[in-house]
């Protein structure tokens, strides 16, 4: 038998032993406390212990598994809270109390719960790796199929009658092509570090529409696409990614609360089941998977955590669904490699962080995607990641690396926050490389001014930057009018459109056609001062007209489902102008 | 009891000993010297038969000879009782106000546990301070935990003890708040002045103290937060109080940390403090909480003073990062006789838009506390172009929000040590500051509340 030799922190030893693989799941101590090996040399194998190790003894037995780190996939996942390595938090409070508690073996599906399943197969079909064999309702919203593991195919020999089955049921059972007869039920199990295969990745061509403003129009991210949200503490990371998690149009968010707060986690919870879907009619909680490992939760855990997200992220879109990944904080799993990496006296790299981090960075960027799953659907994983940069400063090891990953950078700005400016983003800082992808869908969806007025919003904005730079020199008063009027109309941009109130009940998600027309009626007013002033009108007369407050104020003027308001809005512009 | 006898090493505040069987990860240890004197020490890495304790009391007067050590098969525990409230314990939970051992109701294990996150209430509803800048702008919610970041030589101690003597719960007469006081490497003069503090406000019999003082051993100070927390949550949860935890000073809690990884010899991270720094301060931080099936709450407000005034620094960083928000002093307004002198851009209570409101202040508190914000915030970009171009040479507009700038922080901002502002009193204040600059420059407001609290004739009082 394998007894534990050394203790340090999560880092247990084993020595003069040969019976562990790599990256293999085993269990610790006499509790049984999940680990995982990380480390093998002829004299010593490195373990990485997942749950506290306070009371464990050198001469404990460790026990390997024969498997790598694995996440139970099946019907029960969506609507329910896990920790980083898939132990179902909500069943453990029935278990252990308030408290979270060490070698509590829980399955992560609820083994008692039917399911209405009906097969999808008969005896004798030829079936391959990833096809649909049986579905079942999950949640008002999904649909969960369950799909042959990716390497099995075979011949059906027998299936199961339709109507309710627990998870462990024998649903159907395959005659292999090797002769070899398996039984399959509604779970699997899948390694969580590695990706999930897919038959074709295909090109990005749809935006993942949040209804922020700032997002959609300037900063757009593609579904299958990937985004980074760096941002010092109190920038509103945390607040944008519930946002995103709360309005995008995703089939399904998985959010991972990465050694973040516990009472985030909550919040989430509270919220999302009384927050309701307008597409749906259903709390949102219908289509959201939480992963809380916070920060004081074991961090080898929290290490894991991203992997066990992104996995199940993965099994859904085999499935045909379009995944959105909120991971709350990257920097914190960074963290944890470099703690994890110290207490193995690796030798380091930038500020104590290991040479691997961007190698793990990528791989884990590397999995979203928009694809052609195995069994012929069209399935998404989009990745936005939240970075929280060590004392705010945007050159450190974690997000520097990020933005080699990334296609969108929505870079969060602090003096942004300290005004009260919300979301933070930086509309200077950040960039998109989705905008060129995007465009043919935004061309044929809401028309092709969308993409130019996009473009001279986003110019004033740089015209401004650039006007401000002389301003905070020489104050306002001195530039020529038609300069003035750039300074006004940013502002009318800026408070007006790119702030956005995520309290108010029109504001807090608002959709493409009213984000074009809310462009449109800020650009007429634009342009028809412009005339004006060129033709000798003071800009101090035009802005007495009232236009600029009034239009800072049009996004809680103008509800959402009453888009003919704007014409409104233009022929007043027009007439005061006219005269 | 087995009793090894003897050391193999000894290396700052850690030995070392050899040969040892059936000892836990963890576990307490009791170290006897030959001269009778008894030390605790705490196992923190073994190898094989090695052992390596770090020694809470220090190890001065240790040789590899004179000791004998003794395993106690359980991590750290101290008695918890309803009765610490108005005692005083050292940093290890030893009472040294002569008067006795605490009668235990049961023991606790100080390091405590993870909170599993479903079991957590999302905290709501607030704690009066009393204080217009913080209940106004960075509410105080129960459960929260909000620390204070200053520098040495500013008024935080003074503004603690205004907390403490002032904070109230909304709905209760004050029977079920209490407040656990966690002095860390802090001097005497300033511990001596919490307690005075606290005797002549009155409120000693509701504060329970844990000080461990700056001549103290280091590694007794990283238990002293860990004893409070401990204390607090047996009051909050199985007591059903609301606590209030404050600790003082984080900094010197973190240098001890430093000191004892570095006697371990580990990797240091960022400044030389250890690689887990983030997620040993969140195993205290996260402490704080509302729990389902119990009233109670632990409300942690940790002070901190930053190195050199520099809010990058790891240590109010890291802080930051796990805490909900942060109230932050401000050297030039403490200069200039504002008391607190906070600064109220860099500070935020992120739990404060779900306690806040008509169900528990008042219904314009979100909406006046960010026009606030935003209107200081273009104070200083008004001040910022005023110290180039000059102030007679700034716009209508900007000189009225510079005068705003002024008069917020006269009369807002600074308050008197004994002055307890009620939430109505500070809210309209608020608005008496706002109605000094036209309703058009009121960007934050709907036109319904202005027209409800908005008068410019209230603001002539300030001239």
């Amino acid at each position: 038998m394998n007894c534990i030799y050394s203790i340090n922190g999560p880092v247990v030893k084993v020595k003069d032993t040969k019976d562990f693989s790599m990256r293999e799941m085993v269990m610790v101590g006499k509790k049984k406390l999940i680990g995982e090996v990380i480390g093998v040399t002829d004299e010593m194998t490195t373990i990485q212990v997942y749950e506290g190790t306070t009371g464990l003894m050198p001469g404990d037995p460790v026990e390997p598994t024969g498997t790598p780190m694995c996440a139970t996939l099946g019907p029960g996942i969506i609507s329910n809270i896990y920790d980083g390595i898939e132990r179902p938090l909500k069943a453990m409070t029935k278990l252990s109390g308030v408290y979270v508690t060490e070698g509590s073996a829980i399955n992560a599906l609820d083994e008692e719960r039917e399911f209405d399943v009906t097969v999808k197969v008969r005896a004798g079909d030829r079936l391959s790796g990833g096809d649909i064999y049986a579905e079942c309702p999950e949640t008002p919203l999904i649909t969960h199929r369950c799909m042959l593991p990716p390497d099995v195919s075979g011949v059906v020999e027998y299936v199961c009658t339709d109507g309710k089955h627990k998870i462990n049921d024998v649903i159907i059972r395959l005659k292999k092509f090797d002769g070899i007869v398996e039984e399959f039920t509604l779970v699997q199990k899948w390694p969580i570090r590695t990706p999930r295969p897919v038959k074709n990745r295909l090109p990005i061509s749809k935006p993942l529409i949040t209804g922020q403003r700032i997002v959609d129009t300037v900063l757009p991210l593609a579904k299958g696409g990937t985004a980074a949200i760096p941002g010092g503490f109190g920038t509103g990371k945390t607040m944008t990614q519930h946002q995103l998690a709360k309005w995008c149009d995703a089939d399904i968010i998985v959010y991972i609360g990465c050694g973040e707060r516990g009472n985030e986690m909550t919040q989430v919870l509270e919220e999302f089941s009384e927050l309701i879907d307008p597409k749906s009619g259903r709390p949102l909680t219908d289509r959201t998977v939480l992963i809380a490992n916070t920060s004081n939760m074991p961090v080898a855990a929290r290490e894991a955590s991203i992997y066990t997200g992104i996995t199940l992220a993965e099994y859904y879109r085999d499935m045909g669904y379009h995944i959105a990944i909120m991971a709350d904080s990257t920097s914190r799993w960074a963290e944890a490699l470099r703690e994890i990496s110290g207490r193995l006296e690796e030798m380091p790299a930038e500020e104590g962080f290991p040479a691997y981090l961007p190698s793990r960075l990528s791989e884990f960027y590397e999995r979203a995607g928009y694809v052609e799953t195995l069994n012929g659907k069209e399935g998404s994983v989009t990745i936005i990641g939240a970075v929280s940069p060590q004392g705010s400063d945007f050159s450190e090891p974690v997000t520097q690396n990020t933005k080699r990953f990334v296609r969108c950078f929505w870079a969060l700005d602090k003096n942004l926050a300290y005004a009260r400016h919300y979301p933070a983003i930086n509309w200077t800082m950040s960039y998109s490389e989705y905008v060129e992808d995007l465009t043919d869908y935004y061309n044929k969806t809401v028309g092709e001014e969308f993409c130019r007025y996009r473009q001279k919003i986003s110019t004033l904005l740089v015209e401004e930057n650039n006007l401000m730079e002389i301003v905070k020199l020489i104050g306002a008063d001195v530039l020529p009018d038609d300069q003035k009027l750039i300074i006004e109309i940013a502002k009318v941009i800026r408070v007006g459109f790119l702030q956005q109130n995520a309290f108010h009940k029109d504001d807090t998600f608002v959709p493409l056609e009213k984000q074009k027309l809310m462009m449109k009626v800020i650009l007429l007013l634009y342009h028809k001062s412009l005339e004006a002033i060129e033709a000798g009108t003071p800009i101090s007369e035009i802005m007495t007209y009232g236009f600029f407050d009034k239009l800072t104020k049009m996004k809680y003027d103008i509800p959402n489902d009453k888009p003919e308001m704007f014409d409104d809005y233009c022929k007043m512009i027009n007439d005061k102008f006219a005269d | 009891m087995i009793q090894y006898a003897g050391l193999s090493e000894i290396n700052g505040p850690l030995v070392c000993l050899e040969g040892v069987s059936g000892v836990g990860y963890d576990e307490i240890a009791e170290i006897k010297l030959t001269d009778g004197s008894k030390r605790l020490g705490r196992v923190v890495e073994m190898q094989g038969d090695k052992v390596v304790l770090q020694v809470f009391e220090g190890t001065n007067g240790i040789s590899l000879t004179n000791t004998k050590v003794s395993f106690t098969g359980k991590p750290l525990e101290i008695p918890l009782s309803t009765e610490m409230l108005g005692r005083t314990f050292n940093g290890a939970g030893k009472p040294i106000d002569g008067l006795g051992d605490v009668f235990p109701q049961k023991y606790g294990d100080i390091n405590g546990r993870a909170l599993n996150p479903v079991a957590r209430s999302y905290p709501r509803n607030y704690i009066h301070t009393g204080i217009s800048s913080i209940d106004a702008l960075m509410t105080l919610i129960r459960g929260q935990k909000l620390p204070i970041f200053s520098g040495s030589g500013l008024s935080h101690n003074k503004l603690a003890v205004q907390i403490v003597k002032q904070a109230q719960i909304a709905d209760s007469e004050g029977k079920d708040f209490a407040v656990v006081f966690a002095a860390m490497g802090v001097q005497n003069d300033v511990a001596e002045y919490f307690r005075r503090s606290f005797e002549q406000t009155g409120v000693i019999r509701r504060v329970c103290m844990f000080l461990n003082l700056s001549n103290d051993p280091i590694i007794e100070r990283i238990l002293t937060p860990r004893c409070a927390l401990t204390v607090a949550e047996y009051l909050a949860f199985e007591k059903n109080m609301h606590i209030l935890v404050i600790m003082t000073d984080l900094t010197s809690y973190c240098e001890a940390l430093r000191e004892f990884s570095s006697s371990k010899g580990e990797i240091p991270g960022r400044k030389g403090y250890p690689g887990y720094l983030y997620s040993d301060l969140a195993s205290m931080y996260e402490r704080a909480g509302v729990v389902e099936g119990s009233t109670g709450s632990v409300t942690q407000i940790p002070i901190l003073t930053m190195p050199n005034d520099d809010i990058t620094h790891p240590i109010p960083d890291l802080t930051a990062y796990i805490t909900e928000g942060q109230i932050v002093f401000d050297r030039n307004l403490d200069q200039t006789g504002i008391y607190p002198g906070l600064s109220v851009l860099l500070s935020l209570s992120r739990l404060m838009k779900d306690g806040i409101g008509e169900k528990y202040t008042r219904a314009d508190h979100a909406d006046v506390s960010n026009q606030l914000f935003a209107c200081y915030a273009r104070v200083q970009d008004a001040r910022a172009l005023a110290s180039v171009i000059g102030e007679d040479e700034l716009s209508a507009s900007d000189k009225a929000i510079m005068k705003f700038g002024v008069y917020f922080e006269k009369y807002f901002l600074n308050q008197g040590f004994d002055e307890n502002r009620s939430m109505d009193e500070t809210l309209d204040l608020a608005w008496n500051l706002l109605s000094l600059l036209p309703a058009s420059e009121l960007d934050r407001l709907d036109e319904k509340t202005i027209a409800e609290h908005y008068n410019p004739e209230n603001a002539k009082r300030f001239a």
